[in-house]
């Protein structure tokens, strides 16, 4: 075999053997190519049946339905850590976002020169931000205004719009980056100041694109713990006031009663994993959600 | 500021555009060089010659759309009329409120519905517009723009929907509802088939009796079917600013011109 056999044979006979070899490398290379895949797949997977397995048991209306007030062992449930989340992150969205989309049509729209260098110099520097710092921060701030110690949720939705506003800017940023320059034109030509041109041609065609960007910004939040254990502080009741008091939320929730098992540990543990399997959907939904978003629009275009 | 009151604008309908001693530039290169030369109003001038001469550049200072550009900066004047388009109290978004322009690519708003596009101009000026106002306008300028039959069915439809031809024709529709005085036209069929083509050159041929419109065209018949002026702009190499080599009736020109680069270029020796 080799080079002289190949030269003997016809050109018809030698090609179906060059061939073969090449198919079984091709079958080769497929076959590691997904046994990898698999391989990354799953961690992922087994996270997802772990939890879902272990967080079903506790998945019942009472978990729902009612809060840890005066809970010892079994029963109670996560119903105020739920109010907590929402109010939070509903709240670091209300700051967010507008600082978040305004930045990014800044940079975008109007930056050129040195103030938008250092902007989009800061907003690096804050996407690195490690949590806990932004914790820190929130509750340094508070302790300066309201005095030490004091915990709210709003403090925590500041820590946490730390974490989200770099996100809303840079995901922002790119999708007003895709409105194509005819369109500005466009709207120029016709004798729109470009602010207006801005409201009302940019940002609608960018829109369906920074609402994704803005929900992936909320899942990368609403799992946090450490800014929120610092400054939110927790609590075994319903508080649905975001600027007085502590307040309780999944991730902190899942945190103190894998931490404070008492005897009937099986109990805390079931109410920790039943808490998991929300947030998990959750961040699953938005996720999906911010992906059918993004995909209309391409569509669209 | 540039404040139009209804008087002005009458004596301004009818008004030529002079341009003197005029350059551009893009940052440090020098597009366009010392162009001299009068628009008639109600009338179609049309802007030939090689490509890269700066005939785009030309068209685009008239409605200062240039200077959006970073590092676009022109010398020299343009007048309409009375009014220094250049001058320093002059607003140029109040320029573009009155000179309309339509570009080479339909650019037709795609969040927007039809009707929303024909009423874009209306709105992006800052003006409200009651309902059958609106509707009255829609319908006026779709007719305008010979779009009216093949859309009046379908105006909550997407406005990219249509062909391109009816995208060209939704955006001089856009164009005019907002009664500019001037139309400027970056060729605007050279995106188009034959027959979208011929229907925008009937268009053009409508729209001289109320405006100004100036076209830029590549193509020569087109130049000659459409337009009652003609300017040729020429380059003389490489890196070399473009400028204006003659200027005339467009039958004189094309049958008669002054100059030997015209003749070459129309004699298609060469761009
Ligand atoms: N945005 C820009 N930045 C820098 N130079 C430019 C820009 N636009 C055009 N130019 C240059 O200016 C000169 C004139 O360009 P212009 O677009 O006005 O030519 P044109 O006559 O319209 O050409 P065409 O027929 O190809 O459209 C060309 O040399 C071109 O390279
Ligand atoms: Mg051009």
């Amino acid at each position: 075999m080799g080079m002289i056999d190949f030269q003997e044979k016809s050109d018809l006979v030698s090609m179906p053997k060059v061939k073969t070899s090449r198919k079984v490398t091709d079958r080769v290379v497929k076959v590691v190519i997904i046994a990898f895949f698999g391989l990354a797949l799953l961690p992922l997977i087994s996270l997802l049946t772990t939890v879902i397995t272990r967080g079903v048991g506790r998945f019942d209306p009472t978990f729902f339905s009612s809060s840890m007030r005066g809970v010892v062992g079994a029963g109670g449930g996560a119903v105020h850590a739920i109010w907590g989340t929402l109010l939070i992150t509903g709240t670091a969205l209300i700051i967010s976002a507008p600082i978040g989309i305004a930045a990014a049509v800044y940079l975008v729209e109007y930056g050129r020169g040195k103030l938008a260098k250092l902007l989009t110099f800061l907003v690096d520097v804050m996407t690195g931000i490690p949590s806990i710092v932004a914790g820190l921060f929130a509750y340094a701030v508070f302790s300066i205004i309201l005095g030490p110690g004091t915990r709210s949720g709003v403090a925590g939705s500041i820590a946490l719009s730390l974490l989200m506003i770099p996100v809303v800017i840079r995901s922002s940023e790119e999708m007003l980056r895709l409105v194509p320059g005819e369109q500005r034109e466009a709207a120029i030509a016709l004798g729109s100041p470009k602010y207006r041109s801005i409201w009302r041609v940019i940002l609608p065609a960018a829109a369906p694109g920074i609402v994704s960007g803005v929900m992936l910004g909320i899942c990368r939040i609403i799992g946090e713990t450490a800014p929120l254990l610092l400054v939110a502080g927790f609590t075994d009741s319903m508080n649905l006031n975001v600027f007085d008091g502590r307040m309780a939320t999944l991730p902190v929730f899942i945190y103190s009663q894998w931490q404070n098992k008492g005897t009937d540990s099986v109990a805390y543990e079931g109410r920790a994993w039943s808490a998991a399997l929300m947030l998990i959907g959750i961040v699953l939904i938005m996720n999906i959600a911010a992906k059918l978003i993004a995909a209309r629009t391409q569509k669209v275009r | 500021m540039m404040t139009l009151t209804t008087t002005e604008k009458t004596t301004f309908t009818a008004s030529k555009i002079s341009v003197s001693n005029f350059s551009a530039y893009y940052g440090r290169f020098h597009a366009i060089k010392d162009i001299n030369m009068v628009v008639e109003p109600r009338a179609v001038t049309a802007l030939i010659g090689p490509s890269g001469c700066g005939k785009s550049t030309m068209l685009r200072s008239i409605n200062r759309m240039h200077e959006t550009l970073p590092g676009a900066r022109v010398e020299g004047s343009i007048r309409l009329g009375a009014i220094d388009l250049y001058g320093a109290d002059v607003d140029p978004v109040a320029v573009r409120e009155r000179i309309g322009m339509v570009f080479q690519r339909p650019n037709p708003f795609p969040t927007m519905s039809i009707k929303e596009n024909v009423l874009s101009g209306v709105r992006l000026q800052g003006n409200r517009i009651g309902k059958s106002d609106g509707d009255d306008l829609v319908e006026m300028s779709l007719r305008a723009a010979n779009l009216w039959d093949s859309v009046k069915d379908q105006l909550a439809k997407g406005g990219a929907s249509l062909s391109g031809g009816q995208q060209q024709r939704l955006c001089i529709a856009r164009a005019i509802a907002v009664k500019p005085d001037v139309l400027l036209m970056d060729e605007p069929c050279s995106a188009l088939d034959p027959i979208s083509t011929a229907a925008i050159e009937e268009l053009i041929a409508n729209l001289r009796r109320e405006y100004t419109v100036v076209i830029v065209t590549h193509n020569m018949q087109q130049a000659q079917r459409v337009s009652d002026t003609t300017a040729f702009f020429h380059i003389d190499g490489p890196g070399l600013p473009g400028r204006l080599v003659e200027c005339g009736a467009t039958t004189e020109l094309f049958s008669n011109p002054k100059e030997s680069a015209t003749a070459d270029y129309i004699a298609g020796r060469f761009g």
